[in-house]
């Protein structure tokens, strides 16, 4: 929940910091559905990291296992005692292939907002605290990478990893990183935009007189101020990461199917099952992607709703919590704090300005 | 557009050489020379950057290395596939998402919202082909109702590449060929494609729509029409649906993107040979003279599409001028 902690603490600019646990006084904010679906969406999230970390614990058998003491599985099991969830195609028990996903998942995930962040988020700032020809190319480059189908990207970047043919090499890192050139371009688009629209501030004209260096000035000066709806992106991205890898794993371009269990590359093997009545092979690792990020999306859409003072509820809050809001936002223009409400389209309307 | 088709090109020379890719475990060293030096391989990387703009502007995309088909030609019947694919998706997607959008703004934070936006997160959040699956498993397999893959069924396939003008879009093919059976065979394949890709487009299109519509009937004018005393419901539809809507037009350009890619999976999901299907069949056969080809459409159909949607933007609100 690193997310939360990072606005309070860094977006507020008049009231001082509040002591206490900072996510808390976010969820304050809330109220009624709201603070249902942040919660749910919470809940969900901390089912799935518990069910990531402990799937060696929790899974009956290994997720490559097709034999257990010697005993066959079996292929197309229906669900029983011996199998809660039924055994797939290749003999493997559901329920276990089901949990190790999750730690395949949350896995690349992690991986890749972080790398997104930390190649996105600098390049943003560079770029638009700099300005001139750099600047130009890479906007260029971004809106390019920007109107290809975001699959299609990770597709070509995990066979370019790859080197045209499948090697065992990381084959978590490589989904990661595949997926992390699509989400670079939005991370960039947002600092950069907020970044040319901050950097005549009059804060950041008298650090540069006090002869503050450019990199103390862009980090510390104007990337607090450009900060704000990271979490936000952060958050969406991490669901859309979850669809995005899972596609990838359905066309046959994800991980090696014996190197870690992945929930697309499952659905891709029960896809024959289906059209013959066979549901338990495709049904349960869909339902997972399907709870995961919803579980993401709910606490993602949550949080663009209370940060986005356009979209809030009347009547919501506190007077002090609201206070703060509009302290957090009140620098962000309509387009930039709506990024959620338009899944991966929406960033571009930040172009029109 | 030349940014993107650049990009494209050298991305995939970073690849490596389309017949080393391709061939690379089963031919011998010399034998490997040999063919690239008869594909041009092994000339300057600028000289064949140059040679492939030049095809590009004669509307050559060149061959497929796997199956010797002309992309233009596979752009052409598959490409047509997929935008029949779209259509009915885009419809699928108007008619669940526009209402629905509506609906839930007009009763915010009641319950037709919280049911309407639960469906809208559910929807977005499951994949395509697990919605695919879904939907084959309960119309397909146990109520036996639709068929689960293909455009039509295969005698009537057959009886359709006859038929003369093609335009290869089957329902239109169907038509001309003059026999209302063929046409139901057609629209009953298209059915279970159509709705998985659409209700992928439908929540999108809830979401946007309900913030709009809510961001419109705060502003003056809706009040100002309120306080005249027009109902309601006369309310939301004449002053603030309609406004609510220029918005949402330019994140249909947008989702055009959205909706190829949606359709890559939802293609190999239901085995509608459309532009997608081809193309993930190329990309595991590494023919990356073909995908070359068809990336390269794609992202030039996906930018006139947007400078379009521009175009129309501009039609539609007068305040944007260009």
């Amino acid at each position: 929940m690193s997310a939360i902690v990072t606005i309070e603490t860094e977006g507020l600019a008049g009231p001082p910091p509040r002591r206490g646990f900072p996510g808390v006084t976010l969820l304050r904010s809330t109220h009624g559905l709201q603070r249902g679906m942040l919660l749910g969406g919470l809940a969900v999230i901390t089912l799935f990291v518990a069910v990531a970390v402990l799937a060696p614990l929790l899974a009956p058998y290994g997720f490559n296992a097709d034999r257990a003491g010697g005993v066959i599985f079996g292929t197309q099991q229906a669900p029983g005692a011996a199998h809660l969830f039924g055994t797939t195609v290749g003999g493997q028990d559901v329920l276990s292939r089901v949990l190790f996903g999750a730690r395949t998942a949350l896995t690349v995930i992690v991986l890749a907002v972080a790398i997104s962040l930390v190649v996105g988020v600098p390049l943003g700032l560079v770029s638009g605290y700099f300005g001139g020809v750099l600047d130009r190319i890479l906007v260029l480059i971004t809106d390019a990478l920007y109107a290809f189908p975001s699959l299609l990207l990770a597709i070509v970047v995990s066979i370019m990893i790859s080197g045209g043919r499948s090697t065992p090499f990381g084959g978590i890192l490589a989904a990661a990183i595949s997926i992390t050139v699509v989400y670079v371009p939005q991370y960039f688009r947002v600092v950069r935009n907020l970044t040319v629209s901050v950097k005549n501030e009059p804060f950041v004209e008298s650090a540069r007189i006090t002869g503050a260096r450019p990199g103390r000035i862009m980090f510390r000066h104007v990337l607090p101020n450009v900060s704000q709806t990271l979490p936000v992106l952060a958050t969406l991205n991490a669901s859309e990461a979850i669809l995005t890898l899972a596609g990838l794993g359905f066309l046959g371009f994800g991980i090696e199917p014996s190197a870690a269990a992945e929930w697309g590359y499952d659905l891709n093997k029960a896809l024959a099952d289906a059209t013959n009545g066979i549901w338990w092979t495709g049904v349960y690792p869909g339902v997972a992607i399907v709870l995961v990020v919803a579980g993401v999306t709910l606490v993602g859409e949550s949080l663009n709703d209370v940060l986005n003072p356009m979209l809030r509820t009347r009547g919501g809050g506190t007077s002090t919590a609201d206070e703060d809001e509009i302290a957090i936002a009140g620098d962000l223009d309509p387009a930039a704090g709506e990024l959620g409400s338009g899944s991966d389209a929406t960033p571009t309307t930040e172009d029109d300005r | 557009m030349l940014i993107l088709v650049t990009v494209v090109f050298f991305f995939m020379r970073v690849i490596g050489d389309p017949i080393t890719a391709s061939q690379g475990g089963r031919l011998s060293a010399v034998q490997l020379a040999q063919r690239r030096a008869a594909a041009g391989f092994d000339r300057p990387i600028f000289t064949q950057y140059s040679e492939y703009l030049a095809g590009l502007l004669h509307g050559d995309f060149g061959t497929a290395l796997t199956d010797h088909r002309a992309i233009r030609e596979v752009l052409v019947t598959n490409g047509a596939a997929t935008l029949e694919l779209s259509v009915w998706a885009l419809l699928v997607a108007f008619l669940v998402g526009v209402p629905l959008g509506r609906l839930a703004a007009r009763y915010r934070d009641r319950l037709p919202d919280v049911s309407i936006r639960t469906f809208a997160v559910l929807v977005y959040a499951a994949p395509v082909f697990f919605v695919g699956l879904l939907l084959k498993l309960l119309f397909s397999a146990t109520l036996g109702w639709l068929p689960a893959s293909g455009r039509a069924s295969a005698g009537v396939e057959v009886a359709l590449t006859n038929v003369n003008p093609k335009t290869n879009i089957m329902v239109v093919d169907a038509i001309l060929y003059g026999d209302t059976s063929y046409v139901l065979d057609v629209l009953r394949h298209a059915i279970l494609p159509a709705l998985a890709l659409g209700l992928l487009t439908a929540g999108v299109f809830i979401r946007l729509i309900r913030i709009n519509l809510i961001e419109t009937m705060r502003t003056d004018y809706v009040t100002a029409a309120r306080a005249r005393g027009v109902p309601e419901r006369l309310v939301v539809r004449k002053h603030a649906f309609r406004n609510a809507l220029v918005p949402v037009v330019t994140v249909m350009g947008m989702q055009i993107a959205l909706l190829l890619g949606g359709a890559i999976l939802t293609e190999t999901t239901f085995e509608w040979q459309g532009l997608g299907y081809v193309l993930s069949r190329y990309l595991l056969a590494r023919d990356f003279v073909a995908v070359q080809g068809l990336v390269t459409a794609i992202a030039v159909v996906v930018a006139l599409a947007s400078f379009l949607i521009d175009v129309i933007n501009a039609l539609v609100d007068p305040r944007v001028r260009f």
